[in-house]
């Protein structure tokens, strides 16, 4: 194979990946069609929609960049914040706007605080997230002229979308307002993580000294991704603030951070579907788990957690095996069958 | 002033006890504990029971909360750590934190979510007063017997056959093998240990800091900020490192009411920009 076939091979494996996926369509079309087929639910599934971004969020810095936070929360709360008061201050009044303004304030804190995140090892990186997020509750809890306090960020009223829209108590607009900005944000990072940008930041998690060594910044690019995760996470955190027109010091919870990295693991990190899988799974298993035993779901989330963990996470992610068959069976993007047709030239 | 620096003492020792242990285990094993606290809860459960329910003496009681922590740890080492030690530190995280969430859902359901007390003899109660400086009787105690606890660590870990084997381990855990020390039991008898320390501070500790099925939650942060200023490399440094933060939480508490917890966190923030190996380390071996 002469080096001219050589790049041209590589060039259409990297564009293979990233072309859309029969089943892709297939869950954004599943998405779609919630919207009509279960009008009775769409608070629980305007619920699901943002947790799927906030864990989109996190998929982007652990699943690709291997970033393990404990803090996520921070930003996701900075966002639902600085929703709220938005809103409650009549500064920015439409709620789109709004929420683009939250999104770009979280990522801002998401850069200021990257560069804590960038040294040391995991249990630094831990610490630090950690203490951010315990940082921000605190001063949530103490500037309570503006925020509320402990009682929460009450008056919230959010004007209709788009000044057409109106929220509804039954969760319709909420649901498909939190669903369109989760597919506009989810094709952005899919773009992100399927460009040179998104490649080099897997060859850093898999080997930060070798990443360096083949002219990739690495610290630039941890910062980068970090600062658009954390933007995501604000945008999340927005959009609860939005739906619900409160906001609470509840939102900076280490809970929330450890829950999120549960819904994570649940449906996989690394490939962004995970999230949202997993803030289904997740939301279903709440709503049937607390409703038997509300006060103690804590501990049935801990007996999954080190469930997941003994029994091994690649196990756990084995249910999707026939999935992955099928999908393959259906890939018409023909990445793998003319790659072995190739492969079998050269034989 | 002295007042404070007194009680900060005593509840910089206080967290010292209550981390060394997780200094340890994490510099043997590189293995990150967030669940040490949920000993420390189990420790002082463990000694409310016995002095409220049961009459047993307090001093008598703190023993006894020692072992019943020890006890706990070692079988939880055996059974469920020991599966997780060569897994990536997120599984180790994870798993930790799925631990904590049972034990403050589990200590919740079994004793009620309100906060605890032991009910102290008299003689520990209140306070005298030496030139003029206000002494807690029982911040004075704890002095005493975290100061001797310390003073003991140090000496066996200089002076005794097993703690030559578990500082070499610590050093270099392959090289130790490969002379024939058996790390794993030397880890396992050590993770035992700092547990039932674990499970001693938390007893002291229900005077001074509280107890409720939180407290493996809201004492995290502590735990991990004492590891991480000290160091894990020597028991010296996560020593100073507890006395600072100890110092540094009453004081701040006590000059700017206002910025709260802000204190520490702003300290750990500083250091960990300043030193990520921690204040106290020998450069890093890892």
């Amino acid at each position: 194979m002469s080096t001219g076939d050589r790049h041209a091979e590589i060039y259409r494996r990297l564009t293979a990946r990233s072309r859309w996926h029969p089943l892709e369509i297939a869950f954004w079309g599943v998405a779609l069609a919630s919207v009509f087929l279960l009008p009775g639910r769409h608070l629980i599934l305007a619920e699901i929609a943002i947790l799927g971004l906030f864990a989109l969020s996190l998929d982007l810095i652990l699943g690709y960049a291997g970033i393990v936070s404990l803090g996520h929360a921070a930003f996701f709360g900075f966002g639902a914040y600085v929703a709220g008061l938005l809103a409650k201050h009549e500064i920015i009044t439409e709620p789109l706007l709004a929420l683009v303004v939250s999104g770009l304030a979280a990522a801002l804190l998401g850069f200021l605080t990257s560069f804590l995140v960038l040294r040391g090892s995991d249990l630094t990186r831990i610490m630090v997230t950690l203490g951010v997020a315990l940082v921000l509750r605190e001063i949530a809890n103490r500037y309570a002229w503006l925020t509320g306090g402990a009682d929460g960020l009450q008056g919230v009223e959010m004007k209709p979308v788009l000044g057409l829209y109106r929220f509804d108590m039954f969760g319709h607009t909420a649901y498909c307002y939190a669903l369109a900005v989760l597919f506009v944000l989810f094709l952005l990072a899919r773009r992100m993580v399927n460009s040179p940008f998104g490649l080099s930041l897997m060859a850093i998690k898999g080997n930060p000294l070798r990443a360096a060594a083949l002219g990739i910044p690495v610290n630039r690019r941890l910062v980068a991704v970090y600062a658009v995760a954390a933007g995501y996470a604000g945008v999340a955190g927005a959009l609860l603030t939005q739906t619900t027109a409160f906001a609470s010091l509840s939102v900076f919870d280490f809970d929330r951070s450890a829950d999120l990295l549960l819904v994570l693991i649940i449906g996989g990190a690394g490939y962004l579907y995970g999230g949202l899988i997993g803030a289904v799974v997740f939301k279903l298993m709440q709503d049937y788990l607390a409703a038997l035993t509300p006060q103690y779901w804590p501990f049935w989330i801990g007996l999954l957690l080190v469930a997941i963990v003994l029994v091994g996470r690649e196990r756990i992610t084995g249910w999707t095996q026939p999935i992955r068959r099928l999908a393959a069976r259906l890939d018409w993007r023909g990445g793998h069958r003319r790659s072995a047709a190739a492969a079998g030239q050269e034989r | 002033m002295l007042t404070i620096l007194f009680d900060g003492i005593a509840y910089g020792m206080l967290l010292f006890v209550l981390a060394c242990g997780l200094a340890v285990t994490l510099g043997l094993m590189n293995f990150v504990n967030l669940a040490h606290g949920a000993f420390a809860m189990a420790g002082g459960y463990c000694a409310v029971i016995v002095v409220n329910t049961w009459g047993v003496p307090f001093l008598l009681a703190l023993p006894i909360a020692f072992l019943f922590s020890a006890l706990l740890g070692f079988i939880l080492e055996r059974t469920l750590y020991v599966h997780v030690y060569r897994k990536s530190h997120l599984d180790q995280v994870l798993f930790t934190i799925g631990l904590v969430f049972m034990s403050v859902a589990a200590v919740d359901y079994v004793m009620g979510s309100s906060q605890v007390f032991v009910q102290l003899p008299d003689w520990l109660r209140g306070q005298f007063h030496v030139f003029g400086v206000g002494v807690g009787r029982y911040r004075l105690l704890i002095i005493v017997i975290c100061g001797l606890l310390t003073l003991g660590l140090q000496l066996v870990l200089s002076y005794t056959r097993f703690g030559s084997r578990l500082r070499a381990s610590v050093d270099d855990a392959r090289v130790a093998r490969g002379l024939g020390i058996s790390v794993n039991s030397v880890f396992a008898i050590t993770f035992a240990f700092g547990s039932g320390l674990a499970g001693l501070g938390g007893a002291l500790g229900t005077e001074i800091v509280g107890l409720d099925p939180t407290f493996p939650l809201k004492f995290m942060i502590y735990f991990l900020i004492v590891v991480t200023v000290g160091g894990t490399s020597s028991i010296t440094g996560p020593f100073l490192a507890s006395l600072l933060l100890g110092i540094g939480d009453v004081a701040g508490k006590y000059y700017f009411p206002t910025l709260g917890a802000f204190v520490i966190y702003t300290i750990m923030i500083v250091v960990l920009i300043w030193r990520p190996q921690g204040l106290f380390a020998r450069g890093s071996a890892r």
